[in-house]
């Protein structure tokens, strides 16, 4: 998590603290190594780092941890205690451990469930369920002889064949389990990854690479068509921060690494990257490059293509880099492009060097409630009009903003109690919103403790034109809080024959109201075509502005009882939704990528001679598919 | 292949297709007060709660708009006029354009047509059904009400019906004739009735002030848009080629997804007795249709005394846009350029339209009721074609007009036909209705062609065309019924007579623009149709190698080439193609089973 705000404390102090954290982190490790003399020694070094970074999220056995058949870490979850209240397990989080009372009521009044309908999951992967590994015999032989570790334990390779789509965890809580890779190998740095993609090559095995396996586009699906033996390539041991160069503010990393960690460890010496996308518990870094990643906070710090100083890439062919680390470069088309994006489709990302920036003095979160959601989107348009968009806006819809209430923990004084009554008075009474109407606009403001209050200032009163009312710290912080526990809320829908999954676009600003109602119009029209028995949720939040449009995101959920093939619907569901997109001026994709879930819109997406342009690409880098995951083309 | 045929017209039997009920609205004002009823509480249901728009704030949303804005300027640059002159020009053409209800005025109109209709028609009915649905998809989407066009009381009768069922009153597009009467204009304008020039082709100003006040109301959804598809009244009861200008400009906001759906509410109004039956007929002859104006109003209240029958309206079911459009058109195409630049529609968006007027102009003919009279006008114009003669029996007309009765129903004809009443009482209480056209003479039935004093010769001849046409515009209400089977008779008929097998390298694409052979009558569906209904009633057999005609089937098969036969004859040429293309497809047909 990284809502840690570090207000208070002198400057002077503040600096100090901060030069300390910057020495202790120069003592932990070397800096400004040689990354070839590092590259060479990374075996030897190995069992140093793993004793340094013991704060290391990701072990090589995923299963110690994560759950195999949901989302996120084992010890958390959404569940309904003996006395019917819901409650979020475990200790990670600032809502763990606490009592949501009327999460029961919304599920109930929104979806049509029932406590007492229950859809439990197959509780243990059962062995005999996933196929024995086809093994290319001489692959692995040499793969012996080079000491990087491997396994073709079921576990380790099930955990390897799905990202989170809807369809990929409803089949593993149903304890089905399609193709998998029939190896997973972990390599250990660059010149590791080196010597697998050379193997590959050299025995035409399938190589996909798996980062922190958060794809919601069906990218980490093996092909089924595939025969040849797939070896999943896990980089989650890579992920060591190489070195930090404070004189130029960049920092050098390997790919493996997730979110959270580069964020703590650059924390730790005083800076951070700002890239926080949704996912960055779990995602890593490699991933977020090959498929063009974005972050909440873009506005600061930009998205992955603005973060991007150089980034290092295994392929068939051999290795793609830049010579140098200037800041820009016109050298013909930008290779990086080549590679973000690419999806796994010509190698594996090894190692990047990013833009750091030295961590926000002050954090303030912040909300507003606008009496409807065109009011909203206005506000967000004139916002990015005027350029003053704070580190992270958004706006979600009446829908979404009732399911932020139904996450509001139990309170512990009357008097908040008291207080949250007034508000709602206040402003459904007396300033006369209609609570099916209204909707809220979440702020976080970064930077400079005077400048985030001037920032504010202006944002608020930009607000005020539109007819939007400050709604305090907490609705902020709250609707933040949401985006990473709302992947452990599809596990407890999933318990209660509840289905849902989220999907984003990006389009023009006058379209922005227009996609939002027909989208949502459309999923509930198709839901009732399809026969399902219960009104579906559907909503939408705008989540990132930029001068010329905005980032929309759309949840859909659906009770399926009743349905005999509810995958079969939610999919179809889902193709209605993306067609009613693209009519109506959104992009296929903001951030999620195209994987082989929106690949049938690829061409028409960017034209037949831009799909022969990747296509010829993919022929020069990668022309025996070694890296077949049948991503995107 | 037969089999095949079969299968998909059994589901589609129109037989099996239950009509809802109707219900006469008349009786309730011949029972209560006229005065309360117009003066009632009026609550319409709104689409999503959105109250009607004043006509000032509607005014100014048009002329803020951006759509406008941009041809305002761009008029302004290619003119060389200031932009406030073409400012104040569009803001002129709005004030002439804009309708202004105003509810005192429809509440007048409402006591007004109660006394008119009760003393004019006996009844007017209407299917319940329908306007439950009308007033579901309202509160759904933006709605556009299709009415056939058959009479000048076409549009005073919708909003009358709107309003006795507590619906939103639509607004109506008005050619700009009616404008033209002095009062009367606006009180229609003040009714709800908003006014086009009949033509504007090249004023671009003009064009977007109209389509921007046409799709501000339709966005929104103030209020339901109602508009005549034909243009104008069809003289001669056919459907006329549908208008496809203002049909587009409602479709426009769904294909930019400016709205989510748009549902279209084709309704069929029919007229047992059409109040300007004689004066269709005078104008098709060539004399000029009486200005519309207000005197002219007042000479015709005449009309009044006269005992025109019943109304029957029925409310269609709503046609949601978006799935005519699903898989007809690439919606995409419209993401590439702001939406408030006007461009001319593509190809492919043109021949959605027009193939969705077509299906629209069909929908209503499925659904107009037809009264016994037409089949008699049909038996009778027959018989008068068939050659100088003093009539027909009035017996042999009753016996004739039961079978015709049963062959259209097995057609699937809407025929409203009263079975409470003996056959010969339905016939005689037509003919009285209707007697203005024909005559009893010694039991025998003929049209009343001798009818009349006339001074001169050429009047005497004048008179008598106007009974034929009259008459053919009744028998033409019932043309859609047996069209596809008797383009069908028509080719069996050429095809047994000039027994050539001829495989003919015709180069037709089914494009027939002329209006009459509308719905792409060549296609293959078309044919099917009609031979399933051939088969059906008996008329062919259809065996793997020839079609047949049977024994009673020649009766069937003369009665459809007869009434086809004004057509063939008027349009030789066309219908040489045409009937040349359905008699390849009776080879090919049987050659392929």
């Amino acid at each position: 998590m990284a809502s840690n705000s570090s207000g208070g404390g002198s400057d002077r102090q503040r600096i100090a603290q901060q030069r300390l954290r910057i020495i202790a982190g120069h003592l932990r490790r070397p800096v400004d190594v040689d990354s070839t003399i590092l590259a060479a020694e990374c075996k030897a070094q190995d069992s140093k780092t793993d004793v340094s970074s013991e704060g290391k999220t990701v072990p090589r056995r995923r299963q110690e941890i994560m759950k195999w058949n949901g989302w996120g870490y084992s010890d958390t979850k959404f569940l309904f205690n003996k006395k019917g209240q819901a409650e979020f397990t475990g200790k990670r989080y600032k809502l763990s451990g606490m009592i949501m009372p009327a999460l029961k009521d919304w599920l109930e009044d929104t979806f049509g469930t029932n406590l007492q309908h229950k859809s439990p999951a197959t509780p243990i992967l059962t062995s005999s369920a996933v196929q024995p590994p086809t093994l290319n015999e001489a692959f692995v032989e040499e793969l012996k002889s080079t000491g990087i570790p491997f396994s073709h334990d079921a576990e380790d390779r099930v955990f390897r064949a799905h990202g989170h789509c809807l369809h990929e965890i409803f089949a593993l809580r149903e304890g089905k389990v399609g193709r998998v890779p029939d190896l997973v190998v972990w390599p250990n740095c660059h010149n590791d990854v080196v010597r697998i993609v050379e193997l590959a090559c050299k025995h035409n095995v399938c190589l996909i690479p798996y980062g922190g396996g958060t794809s919601v586009s069906s990218g980490l699906e093996c092909p089924p068509e595939e025969t040849r033996s797939i070896v999943s390539l896990d980089t989650s041991q890579m992920s060591r921060i190489l070195w930090i160069d404070e004189k130029n503010l960049t920092a050098h990393m390997e790919a493996g690494i997730v979110g959270q960690d580069l964020e703590r460890l650059l924390n730790e010496s005083g800076y951070c990257t700002g890239h926080e996308p949704d996912s960055m518990e779990f995602s890593s870094l490699g991933g977020w490059v090959a498929t063009r990643a974005s972050g909440m906070k873009k506005n600061i710090y930009g998205n992955i293509e603005d973060l991007v100083i150089r980034v290092k890439m295994v392929t068939p062919q051999g290795v793609i880099e830049k010579s140098c680390l200037g800041p820009r470069m016109s050298t013909g088309p930008d290779i990086h492009h080549f590679i973000m994006g690419s999806e796994g489709t010509l190698g594996v990302v090894t190692e990047v060097t990013m833009k750091i920036r030295p961590m926000p003095e002050y954090q303030k979160y912040g909300s507003v409630v606008f009496p409807n959601f065109e009011q909203g989107v206005a506000c967000l348009r004139e916002v990015a009009k005027q350029r003053c968009a704070p580190a992270s806006i958004r706006l979600m819809d009446n829908e979404q903003f009732k399911f932020g209430h139904a996450l509001k923990p139990q309170v512990s004084s009357m008097f908040t109690s008291f207080l949250d009554g007034l508000k709602t008075f206040y402003i459904t009474k007396f300033k006369g919103f209609d609570p099916n109407c209204l909707c809220v606009a979440t702020l976080l403001f970064e930077g400079h403790r005077e400048k985030v209050l001037q920032h504010e200032k202006q944002v608020y009163d930009i607000a005020a034109q539109f007819g939007g009312l400050a709604a305090g710290e907490d609705n902020g912080q709250r609707g933040y809080m949401l985006t990473f526990v709302i992947a452990y809320l599809r596990d407890l829908g999933m318990d209660y024959y509840v289905i849902g999954e989220s999907f984003e676009t990006s389009v023009p600003w006058d379209r922005v109201l227009d996609i939002c109602r027909n989208v949502k119009l459309r999923i509930i029209q198709e839901c009732k075509d399809k026969g399902v028995q219960f009104q579906p949720l559907a909503s939408c939040r705008a989540t990132q502005t930029y001068d010329s449009g905005a980032c929309v995101y759309f949840y859909f959920a659906f009770n399926y009882r009743g349905l005999s093939d509810p995958v079969h619907v939610f999919e179809e569901v889902e193709h209605a939704a993306r067609e009613e997109i693209l009519a109506n001026g959104g992009s296929l994709s903001h951030h999620h990528g195209v994987g082989k879930l929106r690949k049938e819109w690829m061409r028409e997406a960017v034209s037949n001679v831009g799909m022969g342009m990747l296509k010829s690409v993919k022929d020069y880098v990668d022309p025996n598919n070694i890296f077949g995951n049948r991503n995107l083309l | 292949q037969r089999m095949a045929c079969g299968d998909v017209y059994s589901q589609r039997d129109p037989m099996l297709k239950k009509r809802d009920d109707f219900e006469d609205v008349l009786e309730e004002r011949r029972n209560s007060s006229d005065l309360r009823y117009a003066l009632r509480c009026y609550t319409p249901v709104l689409y999503k709660g959105v109250p009607p728009c004043k006509s000032s704030m509607l005014k100014s949303m048009v002329l803020q708009s951006d759509q406008l804005h941009y041809v305002i300027s761009q008029v302004s640059k290619e003119t060389g006029r200031k932009t406030d002159e073409v400012q104040e020009e569009a803001s002129a053409i709005l004030d002439e354009m804009a309708h202004c209800q105003q509810l005192s005025t429809v509440r007048f109109f409402a006591f007004t047509l109660s006394k008119v209709f009760k003393s004019l028609f006996r009844s007017i009915c209407v299917n319940e059904e329908g306007i439950q649905r009308l007033q579901q998809a309202i509160q759904e989407h933006p709605v556009v009400l299709l009415p056939s066009h058959r009479s000048y009381m076409d549009f005073l009768l919708m909003s009358y019906l709107l309003y006795t069922y507590d619906l939103t009153l639509p607004v109506i597009a008005a050619g700009m004739d009616f404008m033209g009467m002095k009062f009367v204009g606006e009180m229609l304008r003040m009714s709800g009735a908003f006014f086009i020039r009949r033509s504007f082709g090249g004023d671009k100003l003009y064009w977007a002030v109209f389509s921007e006040y046409v799709k501000t109301m339709l966005k929104n959804g103030f209020a339901p848009v109602e508009f005549f598809l034909e243009g104008t009244r069809s003289r001669t009861s056919k459907s006329l080629t549908p208008k496809l200008g203002l049909l587009n400009i409602a479709m426009d906001p769904f294909l930019k997804g400016e709205v989510f759906d748009v549902s279209v509410v084709p309704v069929s109004i029919s007229y047992e007795r059409i109040l300007e039956e004689t004066l269709y007929a005078r104008e098709l002859l060539g004399i000029p249709k009486p200005k519309e104006s207000t005197s002219g109003l007042f000479k015709a209240r005449k009309v009044l005394s006269e005992d025109y029958g019943s109304i029957h309206v029925y409310f269609g079911q709503p046609v949601s846009v978006r799935s005519l459009a699903e898989g007809r058109v690439n919606r995409r195409q419209f993401n590439l350029v702001p939406r408030h630049i006007p461009g001319k529609p593509g190809e492919d968006i043109h021949s959605f339209v027009n193939d969705s007027a077509y299906k629209l102009v069909r929908a209503q003919e499925e659904n107009m009721v037809l009264k016994p009279w037409v089949l008699l006008a049909s038996l009778l114009l027959q018989n008068q074609a068939a050659g100088p003669k003093e009539g027909l029996p009035l017996d042999e007309l009753t016996a004739q007009a039961v079978w015709l009765r049963d062959l259209s129903r097995q057609y699937g004809a809407f025929l409203h036909w009263p079975d409470q009443m003996t056959p010969s009482e339905v016939v005689s209480s037509s003919l009285s209705l209707h007697r203005g056209l024909v005559r009893i003479c010694e039991g025998k039935v003929q049209l009343a062609v001798e009818q009349g004093l006339a001074a001169t010769p050429e009047e005497k001849l004048l008179n008598q065309a106007v009974i034929v046409l009259s008459c053919a515009s009744y028998r033409n209400q019932a043309l859609h019924v047996f069209l596809r089977p008797a383009l069908l008779a028509s080719a069996i008929h050429t095809a047994s007579s000039t027994q050539k097998r001829k495989t003919h390298t015709h180069t037709h694409t089914h494009t027939h623009t002329h209006r009459f052979f509308h719905t792409l009558l060549c296609a293959p569906q078309d044919f099917e149709e009609a031979s399933y209904l051939l088969v059906k009633t008996g008329a062919v057999q259809v065996s793997q190698q020839e079609v047949v005609v049977t024994e009673g089937g020649h009766r069937t098969l003369a009665f459809l080439i007869a009434m086809l036969d004004p057509f063939l004859q008027g349009y030789q040429v066309r219908v040489g193609c045409v009937t040349r293309v359905v008699y390849r497809r009776v080879v090919v047909c049987t050659l392929i089973s």
